[in-house]
């Protein structure tokens, strides 16, 4: 099976701390692979620099073979990588239905034309004129986007037009995720989808991203929930200080020492360590 | 003064006086995160306190120095204390426009208590002067270097030595960690206030000396360059400040010397375009002085906007389209006819400001584009205003955004000083590039708006061409802002960074909106002139743009139906109650105050 990302060499660097340290890594199509590793371990830089909004001091990021390691964020999304940040960033002002249609922009074809040097005017003109394929394509987006809202359920249906701002924490995890379902991506990158849920908001989402999965979607997951990784992952990568330390399918990595070590052993606590960290988020 | 001694002379003298300015801005930048705009009115009202305590006390120049810091320092801590301590917690860009409504007031009371006419203000120093090379120095020239070395030498010592300093540079780096050390971060933003306006007086008072001249409209241009000085040295550096001043002194200095004296700010704010492309974080600034404040443009306070019924908003149309019908009076329809108008540039700053969240002080720099294109088209190539007009909204559309384009990747205070820097080069090239513009003379003999023969010169025809371009022109804005296009320009003004990760070019969007804010803008500019038949440089000044923001503040950022309103209410009220223009921008100035702190989602809700 062809790697959809293949990422080697991954170095970055803030000042003197090595964040993310010659990381090798790849993702397939249709995989679900986690990331994981104890605050600090380079995780968060990692997504940042896939997605483009940091820049790698060296080492590449491949999407199908091209190089996307120097493009801006807003070329890696029109390639199909979306992602969701850790502490949210949802459009507050906006309702939740326009939060999820923003995640729809690369897709618009007949209102966006691509045409050199005119296409941005041309956007223009045909934002104000609205022809019937302009107005198809916003129809067909629409329905597309309430159909992903559904898929939370009660959360969110209730809410459609409400503003981002007035959603709870969970709900706005929430709306970030069905934002970049709108992209229709090739690969997801979620960041810590359940910080911040309870334990029953917390399955809810874990059978959400089963349900992805099952679908075929791309997954790249950051997650301290260990449980649930270990329930969804096809593969786990564990980094600790940028560095990885371990990779492997679920239950061979769980039981590494090394793996142990970094996760629980910094702190003589044993397992209420992983919870200790996540209740400090 | 011709040689290069008296040049470099003059330069560090000014230079000294900017760096003053600088310094207290920025040490009110480190504490109070805020660019202060009325730190100019402060100076103003040091040089008018400093000409009152010489004319009717006939104060020595120590004791009149004494009072001129007395006084601004009372005036600064009375500033924080009632206009910025309650907006705490607000936008970043709330304080900061607060602080341009308090310009708008104290510059306005300078003129009311003084009258506009510029005064002397005589110095008691003695005339001699020594000759140093080719050129020679005066004693004001050593008073002001040496107030400017100790005033820096003290503020070392305070802020390295005393308690407060201590406490003035732990806030600038963190608020709240010192807040949470027990730091009483109020009264030492009233101090720090206290502090720079007491610099800013003596500056103004140090001015007025030096050229033997003071007049209420010098607070504006002397906000600007300590603003322009504090770019160059890095926005909230202290000792970047006193550099970026010097210069900034010099570079006009010597472009004085090459080019002549109505290139003076030119070149501050070419200084000033240059050092935010090239070096936003200036001289000595941190990297980090960028990152640290994102999304500060965005002045949009969570709220609903008011639905108002078609069935209304039509009844609404209708009857100001029918208005002419059942009235003739001249005075009303010319004064809504301003008004409509202003609601097209209202309109035009809504969109970037409140829908794109990119806050533009520099809208009457695309009025001036328009009006100038139209006019010269109409005047020298015989164009018909028919074309002349919408071909100058054209321009002004282009013009505009290819000049804010470089500014797109800034952000939070920083676009807003570009757009009014660009704003004031586009005043200057008028006033200098005297070939196509006619410079200081203006542009008489502009033909009225006409069609086909048929020349509209009565106050009805005018009425109805100014109400159908801002009907036509809210109409296109509100479909735009519904589609897709409106999405994804709120988007970009919540969140660049998701924006971005959603796939949206951010500059292609802002760039956008810029071009449709600035054909309308344009248009406004390119109907007022053939409605005035004449232009100058002054005729879109930069008090035109801030009415804007105050316009599109006054019916909620980015609500449509909200910028005309504002604009109906701040043109129309004070003619209705025949308020003369000084007590106009006093009013102006109380409504935005007032706005900001009571509601600042403005009367229809920010959208």
């Amino acid at each position: 099976m062809a790697a959809l990302i293949e990422v080697h060499g991954l170095m970055r660097r803030f000042g003197g701390v090595v964040a993310v340290d010659s990381l090798d890594f790849e993702v397939g199509e249709g995989e679900l692979v986690s990331l994981i590793g104890p605050n600090g371990a380079g995780k968060t830089t990692t997504f940042n620099l896939i997605s483009g909004l940091d820049w790698a001091d060296g080492g590449s990021v491949r999407l199908d073979g091209g190089a996307i390691e120097r493009l801006k964020p807003e070329a890696i999304a029109a390639l199909g990588v979306a992602r969701t940040f850790q502490h949210g960033r949802v459009f507050a002002n906006l309702s939740v239905l326009d939060n999820v249609l923003v995640g729809a922009h690369t897709r618009l074809k007949a209102a966006r034309p691509r045409l050199p040097i005119v296409g941005p005017i041309a956007e223009l003109a045909l934002a104000l004129i609205r022809p019937p394929a302009v107005r198809r394509e916003a129809a067909a987006l629409e329905a597309e986007a309430r159909a992903i809202i559904t898929r939370f359920g009660e959360r969110l249906t209730p809410r459609l037009h409400q503003p981002a701002y007035s959603l709870s924490y969970a709900n706005r995890r929430r709306v970030e995720i069905a934002r970049a379902l709108a992209m229709q991506p090739r690969l997801l990158l979620l960041d810590e989808p359940t910080a911040g849920m309870n334990p029953s908001e917390t399955a809810e989402m874990q059978a959400l991203i089963a349900e992805l999965k099952a679908e075929g979607q791309t997954i790249l997951l950051i997650e301290h929930k260990l449980d649930m990784v270990m329930a969804l992952s096809d593969r786990v990568y564990v980094l600790d200080d940028g560095r990885r330390i371990a990779a492997g399918p679920p239950a061979a990595v769980r039981s590494e020492p090394a793996v142990i070590e970094a996760y629980l052993g910094h702190s003589a606590v044993g397992d209420t360590a992983a919870e200790t960290k996540e209740a400090a988020e | 003064m011709n040689s290069l001694i008296d040049y470099t002379v003059n330069g560090f003298v000014i230079g000294n006086i900017y760096a003053l300015l600088a310094v207290g801005l920025a040490l009110i930048f480190g504490v109070a995160n805020l660019i202060n705009f009325a730190h100019g009115s402060v100076y103003t009202i040091g040089a008018y306190v400093g000409w009152a305590a010489i004319t009717f006390l006939h104060t020595p120049l120590p004791a009149t120095m004494a009072i001129v810091v007395v006084v601004c320092g009372a005036l600064g801590a009375l500033i924080e204390r009632v206009a910025l301590r309650p907006l705490q917690g607000r936008a970043r860009i709330a304080p900061l426009l607060a602080t341009i409504g308090l310009s708008f007031v104290l510059d306005q009371i300078v003129q009311l208590v003084f009258s506009p006419d510029p005064r002397a203000l005589p110095s008691d120093l003695p005339d001699w002067r020594i000759a140093i090379g080719g050129g020679s120095v005066g004693a004001m020239d050593v008073l002001i270097a040496t107030v400017g070395v100790f005033s820096a030498a003290a503020l070392y010592a305070f802020l390295r030595f005393t308690r407060l300093g201590y406490a003035v540079r732990a806030i600038a780096q963190d608020r709240d960690a010192a807040k949470q050390m027990g730091v009483d971060v109020d009264s030492v933003n009233s101090a720090v206030f206290a502090i720079a306006s007491a610099l800013g007086g003596l500056s103004g008072l140090l001015v007025g000396m030096y050229y033997n001249h003071i007049d209420p409209a010098m607070s504006f241009q002397a906000t600007l360059k300590g603003v322009v000085a504090q770019v160059i040295g890095g926005v909230g550096n202290v000792p970047g400040a006193i550099v970026g001043g010097l210069l900034l002194g010099l570079t006009e200095s010597y472009g004085i010397a090459l080019f002549g004296t109505t290139y003076r700010n030119l070149f501050a704010f070419v200084l000033l375009i240059l050092f935010l492309l090239a070096m936003p974080n200036g001289l000595f600034g941190g990297r980090k002085s960028i990152e640290a404040e994102p999304l500060t443009g965005s002045f949009i306070a969570p709220s609903r906007a008011v639905k108002i019924p078609p069935a209304a908003l039509a009844a609404l149309i209708l009857a100001a389209f029918a208005l002419p019908l059942f009235t003739g009076a001249p005075y009303l329809l010319q004064t809504l006819t301003n008004a409509w108008l202003a609601g097209l540039v209202a309109l035009s700053l809504t969109l970037v400001a409140g829908t794109t969240g990119q806050m533009s002080f520099g809208q009457a720099g695309l009025m001036a584009i328009g009006g100038y294109a139209s006019a010269l088209l109409a005047v020298d190539w015989g164009v018909s205003p028919l074309v002349s007009v919408p071909v100058g909204g054209l321009i002004a559309a282009a013009l505009g955004t290819a000049l804010a384009y470089p500014a797109f990747r800034l952000r939070g205070h920083y676009i807003a000083i570009a757009t009014l820097a660009i704003g004031e080069i586009v005043a200057l090239v008028i006033l200098n590039w005297e070939s196509l513009t006619r410079g200081a003379m203006g542009v008489t003999g502009i033909p009225p708006l006409s069609a086909f023969g048929h020349e509209a010169v009565s106050a009805k025809a005018v009425y109805w061409i100014t109400l159908a371009a801002l009907a036509a022109f809210a109409g296109l804005q509100a479909r735009l802002v519904n589609s897709h296009f409106g999405r994804t320009l709120r988007a970009v003004r919540e969140d660049e960074i998701a924006a971005r990760s959603n796939g949206v070019d951010v500059k292609r969007y802002k760039a956008l909106a810029f071009a449709f804010a600035g054909f309308g803008a344009g248009v406004s500019g390119a109907v007022a002139a053939h409605l005035y038949s004449y232009l100058n440089n002054q005729t879109f000044d930069s008090q035109l743009s801030l009415l804007a923001v105050t316009m599109a503040i006054f019916g909620g950022m980015g609500n449509i139906l909200g910028a005309i309103l504002g604009a109906v209410a701040l043109v129309a009220l004070p003619e209705a109650f025949r308020f003369a223009a000084e007590y106009r921008i006093l009013i102006y100035g109380v409504v935005l105050l007032l706005l900001i702190r009571f509601r600042p989602q403005g009367l229809l809700g920010a959208v």
